[in-house]
């Protein structure tokens, strides 16, 4: 679901062809007919938009028919842990759970703690952006006080565990509910269900794939709990061909969210300090509490490990270890966010680093006008790209909104060295780092960014060495000392450094395990701590698959610690044996008193199936021997999320921000605590209650082209690339194409109250219109890989979309919004401005609209529109 | 020519008698296409990649002569890919050696019409100028109740799903040094 994975990772996809041709069924769930859907065998076209509806049906299917798999949910999940008296659920509340605040559009949550749990979150701190789980890191918050002092049932009847909580949430929906919310029909949706339990279990697992297509929402993060639900009832989770597998799309995309280049991450998961912390101590009290479970209590090496690694020997027992040094955030500064303070002119630098938001990033108009707005621009990348020439050259210079001769903002391309120019570790989506070696140097200056980095930090470096002004330390202190290889750092020495070093012996430490708390030790990314062991490059080894076991443990290496199934202690039984012969993975060897198995264990390897921790433990001292998952703060895998989410413990059905339907289940329209942007450059189309939704009465959903590369600064210069894809296109229904009057292959606009896109058409019933409650849904799918450079050009599918997040991680709802589409060419040059105005107008849209986003019975509707100064502004 | 010789150069003898007989091998070859090799045997060496564009991972063989990259394949080797490469990896070689590489420094002044060379040496150090202006622009000590930000909110990154962990990691660090948060990449698209 969410996922074309023939289209988009299409090498990986020969696995689901293998599995296939040993007898494993497929079953791809999508809007559209695609190459995935076309291996498959079974395609359910769905609604896009509407997965938690069928997901929430899957779960109501299992719970109702007694099809989980009873002994795992009740060994490894919160299933019988009891919910605070306070929590009510979105069945009692039209769509909303306890805890919600109108004026500020967000949650209180705690009451959605566990029974006999102190609550974490501080009641009245509602603010959007100062409460929610972006802080958190991977951790997640508080869940309890102690292990052992949680109030449970072990028996799944008490009305308040989370068991049965989980029932009574998802009982309405429905075969027939998915169906009037889905547009599936019943028989094929229980088809689904009899195939997904029937092949899961002691003997069987299935395996759920996932990408952009449920990541891109504004209850994205909810899509993926959906999915975790089900794989988790059914036993899926930590064993051999279960799991859930997020299909990334860039060859570091892994790497850069584990070494994050992310405004809210430190590397590993640790979160970024914010205004609350004073000091190491109250930043690792946040991180850690006190008589927690989990290796999360480990967290104080960890950090004074990495301070330690980026401050050297300035870092200090007496100075906190510099943790003052560290910027504080205090709210969204994500990259939509910072691309409106653009357009307000609180942004006046900005690096573009092998990234081309002029075509990549949603709304991008608002982003080519930003840039337009800067003091200075760098771009580093391989080739020209539209966000190094939007002067010259973006839409916006025709429709006369960028004009070249006033266009202030100074830019500076740099040549960037290609992936066979430099050496270093790309992160796969499985976790595994893979060291790729110099196979030439760049030529002329093409450089890496390694390169570019560490000189442009010794330049930093050689101005600020004689400032007394304290803010200048943080550079002047900076351990900047890496080998070198020529003017180059090593990138090998780099990753010594990101494994970490023992500093009383100066060599590289085994994992994580080895690092101290105690200024001993510096760890660049302590996940990443084991990837050079013994001094040895891991990521390098190449050792063939024909010459190793099954999981490959010699090729590459994948973090944490070369594990390659993550919660692996769940393939076995609580008692330690595998749940089948079949489907044996690690398992306790008694003799020898150890877990052992055919991948690293993901549990510490001597303590026995039956351990009980000894009262007051804390960290990974107080996992029982059945905790299988060891990074919970409880243990156990969360059916029920108790804290750590912005919009709910539980997924619910909510529509997309856009969309011709109103929600069949709940007064509550949309994702109540979405995170919406009012502002006149960010217009939303009008969605139910609000009128005039006719006026863009199409499903709107784009996606990627197996030949080209996201926004195509990678493919649309490549002869090859660009003859096998030459031009954009738009697929519409046979049935639309009628309504419309659109002729294949002939031109077609697609219009929101953004802009309209021009594209071919493809006329195929590979989009098939959907019977959805009592109306006929017709959807409408662009590919979004075109701009104005290059050997094949065309508009910007993302100029059509708007700016709307999802409230835990900010990521945009960029796979469904609505349109119109129109036969022939759109408009030129400014007429299009009046064009687009013109459909704004007829729609009746303002800068509030869409953000009235409380609709559940007896709340005021209140407009979230941007006031010019933002309270964050006022410091 | 001998006898043995001239029933030899005849292909469907060959056909018959040797071990081609389907004919689309040995029994086929003119003296021109026997004596043809694979660009690969030619090569100086041959370095371990990893395809740079989506995130399975694909491995790579890079072949290299005269310090030029004449190659790219996938390496059966791998557990991950066994040797296939999509169509974009496949064309991997047109993304390293193609003219759309730029090799210059480019410079577009304010209100310019037209990219300008600039030397790399200068552009570095204009470079670190205006990071330190646009730092200093937008510097914040604390926040309206006192507590501490020490930070810019002058100047931002976007990218680094294409770059190597190495480099994330240098940038990542440099950036929090300066006092920059808003540092994103692809990971928030």
């Amino acid at each position: 679901m969410g996922s074309n994975m023939a289209e988009a990772h299409p090498v990986g996809f020969q696995w689901v062809i293998e599995a296939k041709a040993r007898g494993a069924k497929v079953i791809h769930i999508d809007p559209r007919f695609t190459r995935t859907s076309a291996h498959a065998d079974q395609h359910v076209t769905i609604r896009a938009g509407t997965d938690i509806a069928f997901l929430g049906g899957v779960i109501n299917h299992i719970l109702g028919h007694d099809l989980d798999f009873r002994e795992y949910v009740r060994a490894y999940t919160n299933a019988s842990f009891l919910v605070n008296e306070r929590f009510q659920d979105t069945e009692d509340l039209d769509g909303l759970f306890s805890g919600y605040d109108p004026h500020t559009a967000a949650y209180d949550a705690s009451s959605w703690s566990y029974a006999g749990v102190t609550a974490q979150e501080r009641p009245g701190d509602h603010a959007k952006e100062t409460s929610e789980p972006y802080r958190h890191g991977a951790k997640g918050p508080f869940v309890e006080e102690g292990p052992g002092e949680m109030e449970a049932d072990p028996t799944l009847e008490h009305p308040r565990c989370v068991f049965q909580v989980l029932k009574r949430h998802f009982a309405r929906y429905t075969p027939e509910m998915v169906e009037r919310i889905c547009g599936v029909p019943q028989e094929l949706f229980l088809d689904v269900c009899r195939a997904w339990t029937a092949n899961s279990g002691r003997e069987r697992t299935t395996a759920l794939v996932y990408s952009v297509g449920w990541t891109q929402h504004s209850v994205g993060a909810q899509y993926i709990r959906a999915g975790s639900i089900v794989q988790l009832l059914l036993g899926n989770i930590g064993r051999p061909g279960g799991g859930i597998y997020a299909l990334r799309g860039h060859a570091s995309i892994q790497g850069s969210t584990d070494v994050p280049t992310l405004f809210n991450l430190l590397p590993g998961y640790l979160p970024m300090p914010d205004v609350a912390h004073e000091d190491l101590a109250g930043y690792l009290d946040t991180v850690r509490g006190p008589r927690e479970k989990g290796f999360w209590g480990d967290a104080d090496a960890y950090m004074v490990s990495l301070l330690k690694e980026y401050w050297g020997e300035a870092a200090t027992a007496e100075n906190d270890y510099c943790f003052d040094y560290m910027p504080r955030m205090n709210g969204d500064h994500g990259t939509y966010r910072t691309v409106m303070d653009m357009n307000d002119g609180k942004v006046f630098g900005y690096f573009l680093l092998g990234q081309n938001p002029a075509v990549g990033s949603a709304h991008g108009r608002l982003q080519r006008l930003g840039m337009a707005n800067l003091d200075w621009l760098v771009v580093r990348d391989l080739a020209m790209i539209e966000s190094a020439s939007f002067w010259k050259d973006a839409p916006e210079v025709e429709t006369g909104e960028i004009a070249t001769e006033r266009c202030r903002t100074e830019v500076f391309f740099f040549p960037a060295a290609s992936h066979v120019e430099k050496a270093g570790t790309f992160t796969q989506t499985q976790r595994m780092l893979q060291w790729r070696d110099q196979a030439v140097a760049p030529s002329g200056d093409q450089r890496s960014e390694l390169w570019f980095f560490y000189q442009l930090g010794l330049r930093l470096k050689e101005r600020l060495a004689g400032s007394t002004d304290e803010r200048d330390r943080p550079v002047q202190d900076l351990a900047w000392d890496y080998e070198t290889e020529g003017d180059e750092p090593s990138a090998s020495d780099v990753l010594r450094h990101m494994n970490g070093i023992d500093l009383r012996t100066g060599r590289t430490v085994d994992g994580y395990f080895d690092l101290k708390a105690d200024g001993s030790t510096a760890c660049g990314c302590w996940i990443y701590s084991g990837v050079y062991a013994g001094e040895t490059n891991q990521a390098r080894r190449r050792t063939p698959h024909t010459r190793t076991g099954p999981y490959d443990a010699e090729w590459g290496w994948t973090w944490p610690l070369n594990r390659r199934v993550l919660y692996n202690r769940a393939s076995a039984d609580p008692d330690g044996q595998p749940w089948s012969e079949r489907k044996k993975l690690v398992w306790w060897d008694a003799e020898a008193g150890e877990w052992t198995g055919h991948d690293t264990p993901d549990f510490e390897r001597t303590k026995p199936p039956h351990y009980q921790p000894a009262e007051g433990a804390s960290g990974p001292d107080a996992l029982s021997g059945s905790d299988a998952f060891i990074m919970m703060r409880d243990g156990k895998a969360w059916l029920f999320a108790p804290a750590g989410l912005a919009d709910g413990p539980l997924p619910t059905h909510y529509e997309p921000h856009e969309s011709p339907m109103r929600n069949l289940l709940y007064g509550q329209q949309a994702n109540p605590v979405r995170k919406v942007y009012g502002r006149p450059d960010n217009p939303s189309n009008p969605a139910p209650p609000e009128a005039h939704g006719e006026v863009f009465p199409y499903v709107f959903t784009a996606a990627r082209l197996t030949e080209h590369h996201t926004a195509g600064a990678m493919s649309r210069q490549l002869p090859y690339l660009a003859e096998l894809q030459p031009a954009l296109f738009v697929e519409v229904s046979p049935e639309l194409a009628q309504e419309r009057d659109l002729r294949h292959l002939e031109w077609a606009h697609v219009i929101t109250s953004r802009t309209a896109v021009d594209a071919r058409v493809v006329v195929t019933d590979r989009m098939a219109p959907l019977r959805v409650d009592d109306r006929v849904v017709h959807q409408v799918w662009m590919p979004y890989h075109w701009g104005t450079t290059g050997l094949t050009t065309g508009d910007v599918v993302n100029d059509l979309i708007g700016v709307v997040a999802d409230p835990n991680v900010f990521i945009q709802e960029s796979k469904v919004l609505t349109c119109d589409v129109r036969p022939g060419r759109r408009p030129r040059g400014p007429a299009l401005l009046e064009y687009v105005a013109d459909y704004r107008r007829r729609a009746g849209i303002t800068p509030e609209t869409g953000t009235r986003i409380a609709t559940a019975g007896g709340h005021t509707e209140r407009a979230h529109i941007e006031s010019h100064d933002r309270p964050e502004d006022a410091s | 020519m001998g006898l043995k010789r001239w029933i030899d150069a005849w292909p469907v003898y060959r056909q018959l008698t040797g071990t081609d007989p389907l004919g689309r091998g040995k029994a086929a070859q003119s003296p021109r296409s026997a004596a043809l090799g694979s660009r690969t045997e030619s090569a100086d060496r041959m370095v371990h990649s990893v395809c740079p564009y989506c995130a399975v991972g694909c491995a790579q063989r890079v072949y290299v002569k005269d310090e030029r990259v004449i190659q790219i394949e996938g390496n059966p080797d791998s557990p991950i890919s066994r040797g296939r490469l999509c169509p974009k990896g496949s064309a991997s070689k047109q993304l390293v050696t193609g003219p759309q590489r730029e090799e210059h420094v480019l410079y577009r002044p304010p209100c310019g019409t037209q990219w300008q060379r600039l030397d790399l040496e200068t552009a570095m150090d204009m470079v670190a100028d205006r990071v330190l202006d646009a730092r200093r622009k937008g510097w914040q000590d604390t926040d309206e109740e006192g507590r501490t930000l020490r930070r810019t909110m002058g100047l931002a990154s976007l990218g680094g799903a294409a770059l190597d962990n190495e480099e994330n990691y240098l940038i990542k660090k440099l950036f929090t040094a300066l006092g920059a948060l808003q540092i994103e990449n692809q990971a928030r698209i």
